[in-house]
């Protein structure tokens, strides 16, 4: 996993490869996700017990925890959406913290697979906002009460911003999550290029050793952000949709 | 970077499997994962509800039996104050009236004793003249030389007694 070779090949780790036909090494790791998170629910609640022991613990503590983040965000009435955004949040969480395991593929770090998240969520958004306000959901482009003449300058910006949802949704998950893989990936490295250089070299690689230990903690931390982030961006895109402002 | 590689079919086989992937985790997590998570929280906020109800009327209960037993506690104690006044009036009582008949009896032995007393004196005094006739007469006889009758020294002893 480290550098083959003598460079520094912090790429390579994204590689899409086949698994059988079209299934990819990153849908294996979508299907290790999807697993992984219906294990937890399902058999997490089996004992339905009074008093919840560990893992049942944990299915309790994720489900409160992203219908809290509906509730606050989108209202009671933004309950109707809350399996979708359960999943969705799962699904990136899981995601993003399979691949800090070692070997295992970051299928968030994959622009095609933001970008398909992203545009779920912007058409989900945009279809629950016409089916709720019907026609009416295009004044969501012009401000009640801003000035006629200013039209021609407001309509095309609220445009683009409500389009540029999918792209900032889908850039700041995929970035983070590359980002974060390349300096590890970078810094691991260093370390073995520089242990391979005698014993000075062994006490030079103990500081990005060191880095990428405090490295590691970071990304646990920005695995779990950026899920939540995308979670509550879909909340209060959500709320806009019900809400319409 | 290969994400950015669109040449690349795997890209797109990718995309396809993540909306099957994806689509088929929502199923379950809808329709299998999230009802029982929602009936086992309800469950429990129903439970933790009713139990602090039950908790809150136990509570009442306790405090009305506390109460009660307050109540007849205070009955019991002022009944049994109510005893022991009536029982020490009923001694008071007893002893006044134990008193007053001591003092009576007294009262009495004392006028008999007095009464005879009296008795006494008047005896003796009737004695007294008795003694003083005759010793009048026995000066008279041993002064005179004759014995008076006794009439008359009775009468003298009497006038003298008078004085």
């Amino acid at each position: 996993m480290a550098a083959e070779g003598k460079t520094i090949d912090a790429l390579s780790q994204f590689a899409l490869s086949p698994i059988v036909a079209g299934f990819t090494n990153s849908n294996l790791f979508m299907l290790v996700a999807a697993g992984a998170i219906s294990a937890l629910m399902i058999l997490g609640m089996k004992p339905r017990a009074m008093v919840p022991g560990r893992l049942q613990s944990l299915a309790e503590v994720a489900y409160e925890f992203v219908a809290g983040m509906v509730k606050e965000q989108v209202g009671k009435e933004g309950m109707r959406y809350f399996p979708f955004v359960f999943t969705l949040f799962m699904f990136i969480l899981f995601g993003n913290m399979l691949g800090m395991l070692p070997y295992a593929f970051t299928f968030t770090s994959h622009i095609a697979v933001t970008v398909t998240l992203a545009l779920i969520v912007f058409i989900l958004v945009t279809a629950v906002a016409i089916a709720i306000h019907g026609m009416r959901f295009f004044g969501y482009f012009f401000p009640e009460g801003a000035p006629v003449a200013l039209a021609p300058i407001i309509i095309p910006v609220e445009i683009i911003s409500y389009l540029s949802r999918v792209v900032s949704l889908s850039v700041r998950l995929f970035a983070n999550m590359v980002a974060g893989h390349v300096m590890l990936k970078v810094f691991a490295t260093f370390v073995v290029l520089l242990g391979g250089l005698g014993s000075l070299g062994l006490v030079g690689a103990a500081a990005p050793l060191a880095l990428n230990v405090a490295l590691v903690a970071f990304e646990f931390l920005v695995a779990f952000l950026q899920a939540y982030v995308f979670a509550i961006l879909t909340c209060i895109y959500l709320h806009d949709a019900v809400h319409l402002h | 970077m290969p994400q950015l590689e669109f040449s690349n079919p795997l890209i797109f086989s990718q995309v396809f499997w993540l909306l099957v992937i994806f689509g088929a985790l929502y199923l379950i997590v809808s329709k299998a994962a999230l009802p029982p998570v929602a009936s086992v929280l309800e469950e429990r906020a129903g439970r933790i509800a009713a139990d602090l109800e039950r908790a809150g009327a136990l509570k009442e209960e306790a405090d009305r039996a506390m109460a009660e037993a307050e109540k007849a506690l205070a009955k019991a104690r002022a009944e049994a104050q109510a005893a022991i006044r009536a029982s020490l009036e009923r001694a008071k009582a007893e002893a006044a009236k134990a008193e007053a008949d001591q003092a009576a009896r007294l009262a009495r032995q004392l006028a008999e004793a007095e009464a005879r007393i009296a008795e006494a004196r008047a005896k003796a005094e009737a004695a007294i003249g008795e003694v003083a006739v005759a010793a009048a007469q026995a000066a008279t006889a041993r002064l005179i030389g004759i014995s008076p009758d006794l009439a008359r020294v009775q009468a003298a002893v009497a006038d003298a007694a008078r004085g």
